[in-house]
């Protein structure tokens, strides 16, 4: 027997985590991880907050919020690819000038 | 429907536990075992098949053969070289193993045993969602390789590791969208109801096992989505020998290129184990004979089943030239996706059209 | 009691991984510790029941695109950060900032006497339950997303291919 606010802390360090890896890192492929991470975080206070309230439909947006991830992931990193070609680099403070 | 592991038997927690430690110990030895032997069985097929004995010095028939080899691979020098990336070098294998071995647990074997007053299922442990236990294990598997192909700090490694990591993860969506069109016919995710729900005949003598029920485009996506996940001929091109060295195994030496080789095989008897599942009844099959003998006939239909799996895998490595890249994607993704999607459509149509 | 445990034993691997993340100067060993956050995910998404939520985490997410993300990492070459005036700026603001919201946050959460507790395994999700709702409530939701997700695959696809190279003229039209 746990109780909801456990649950809700541990999503909120999760997002929290996610906010501070987004802040502090230079590289973008982490910073897309941690939007990845703040996602997770939501997700499972969907869940917990489904249990909660006995209504099912928590569990059914965890998928869609899936599926946005999933469509961002994929796009996201195919920009990632683009700008790579033509800057050569992942530092995000490297990326700072409209000329190449 | 959830199936409980007691019937109408109430179990203590501590026998419980001691009969899922047994089903545990005696499940993953019997999986070893089969793995090594399915590389005996390998070298024994392909030599006749290319008009030479294999192995035969070694006990009668060369049974002993993977005794030897396991003792070859033990004391064989463990080479680590400077400039590998050690920590994944190490657990890139290791991964590999773990979840090649893991997905045997929610596989069923056979029916229910009563042994004096305790009986359990022939299974470790059935859960509802079976089906996507093994699909998401499979799907973890891709890492093994990937973290192997990079971690060894080598171009071929590097490209052998994307190649099948992408390979994979291309036809993993085939596979799991040709077991829809089962799933949609038993109406539930769990195994032993997948099994269970092609028990019978029709006609009289054609069993009702999905292959013959409808599902026969389906079990042929499976099994080329199957040679593709488990990255055998014809779509080898990650590890083959003549094309990058040896893909992503090429750093690895002994005792760690010997849990890749065990990896592999382990896949396969999986794979074999969930077509015979799901498209071939699983361990239905004539029973008779005295009650001891019934209790064990269907496990050895299940054996058998497997057992002709895993011979057509080796049959089908060593007939077929394999694919190139850009022919072998193409493929999974032109061809097979949407043949799979086709598939569940006129299953669901059907089975809507009948209810 | 066992609950707990198990709840306190997942959530430790989810903290530990999510603060890896954060600390590790390699983008793969960041992607390892994610993995690592989701897999544990789905054992607490297990815990309160929702066993199809728990199966789906694993397949898509710990098992698609974090794979997306490793080929992506072992592609590009990426290698260690570097350290800029930027990120040290963040650090010593960032930080302070999230910890103190998120203090403030786990106290005001915790001492709420009205929280129930969840009994494990609290709403089965099991996967005909999803599908009634997915196919009748849901069901405007569930289209567009698969729109969605065509749309994705189409932009990643023409945002990731190649620059297309100008042709000359031909050789035959002299």
């Amino acid at each position: 027997m746990v109780p909801l606010s456990y649950y809700l802390v541990l999503s909120g360090i999760l997002f929290a985590c996610g906010v501070l890896g987004f802040l502090i890192k230079r590289n973008i492929i982490t910073i897309f991880m941690s939007i990845e991470l703040m996602l997770n975080g939501v997700n499972l206070s969907f869940v917990a907050f489904a249990a909660h309230w006995h209504a099912l439909s928590g569990q059914v947006f965890v998928f869609f919020v899936m599926v946005v991830a999933a469509a961002e992931a994929a796009v996201g990193l195919a920009i990632i690819i683009a700008v790579y070609r033509t800057r050569e680099t992942l530092n995000v403070d490297r990326v700072n000038l409209l000329k190449l | 429907m959830p199936h409980q592991n007691t019937k109408d038997i109430s179990l203590s927690i501590t026998t419980f536990i001691i009969i899922s430690i047994i089903k545990s110990l005696a499940v993953v030895s019997v999986l070893l075992t089969a793995v090594a032997y399915s590389v005996w069985l390998e070298r024994k097929v392909s030599a006749r098949i290319q008009n030479r004995w294999g192995p035969t010095r070694v006990g009668p028939f060369g049974l002993l053969q993977p005794l030897a080899d396991g003792a070859k691979f033990i004391f064989k020098e463990d080479l680590t070289q400077p400039h590998v990336y050690k920590p994944l070098y190490i657990a890139a294998p290791i991964i590999a193993l773990v979840f090649a071995i893991t997905s045997i647990s929610v596989i069923p074997f056979g029916n229910w045993v009563t042994v004096g007053p305790w009986g359990t299922y022939l299974q470790i442990t059935d859960v509802n969602i079976g089906l996507l236990v093994v699909l998401g294990i499979t799907s973890m598997g891709v890492y093994g390789i990937a973290l192997a192909g990079w971690s060894s700090n080598n171009k071929y490694s590097l490209l052998g590791g994307l190649r099948a990591s992408a390979q994979m993860v291309s036809y993993e969506v085939s596979l799991g969208l040709s077991l829809v069109g089962v799933l949609i016919m038993a109406g539930s995710l769990s195994l032993r109801d997948i099994v269970d729900a092609q028990g019978g005949v029709f006609w009289g003598f054609i069993p009702r096992w999905n292959i013959f029920h409808g599902q026969t485009i389906a079990f042929f996506i499976y099994l080329i989505s199957a040679y593709a996940e488990t990255n055998r001929t014809p779509f080898d091109l990650p590890e083959a020998e003549s094309e990058l060295v040896a893909g992503y195994h090429t750093e690895y030496s002994a005792m760690k290129f010997a849990m890749f080789f065990m990896a592999e095989y382990a896949n396969m008897v999986t794979v074999a184990c969930l077509a015979t599942l799901l498209f071939l009844g699983g361990w239905h099959g004539p029973i008779f004979g005295p009650p001891i003998l019934q209790a064990l006939m269907p496990v050895f239909w299940f054996c058998l089943k497997v057992f002709f799996f895993i011979f057509l895998y080796v049959w089908v490595r060593w007939t077929l030239p394999r694919f190139r890249y850009d022919q072998l994607m193409a493929f999974g993704w032109k061809v097979l996706l949407p043949l799979a999607v086709a598939n569940v459509l006129v299953t669901a149509l059907i089975v809507a059209w009948r209810a | 009691m066992f609950h707990l445990i198990l709840f306190l034993f997942f959530g430790a691997i989810c903290v530990a991984g999510a603060v890896n993340l954060l600390v590790q100067s390699h983008p793969i060993n960041s992607a390892l510790s994610l993995i690592a956050v989701m897999a544990s995910l789905a054992a607490e998404y297990l815990l309160l029941g929702a066993e199809f939520v728990a199966a789906v985490q694993v397949i898509v997410y710990a098992g698609a695109i974090m794979v997306l993300f490793v080929i992506t990492i072992m592609l590009l070459n990426a290698g260690k950060e570097e350290r800029t005036k930027g990120s040290r700026v963040a650090i010593q603001i960032g930080v302070p900032g999230v910890l103190i919201g998120g203090v403030l946050v786990a106290w005001t959460l915790l001492h709420r006497s009205d929280m129930q507790s969840i009994p494990i395994g609290a709403l089965r999700g099991d996967p005909r339950a999803i599908a009634r709702l997915l196919f009748h409530q849901f069901l405007l939701p569930f289209e567009v997303t698969s729109v969605l997700i065509l749309i994705a695959i189409m932009g990643a696809v023409v945002l990731a291919s190649p620059p297309a190279v100008a042709r000359g003229p031909r050789k035959d039209e002299g």
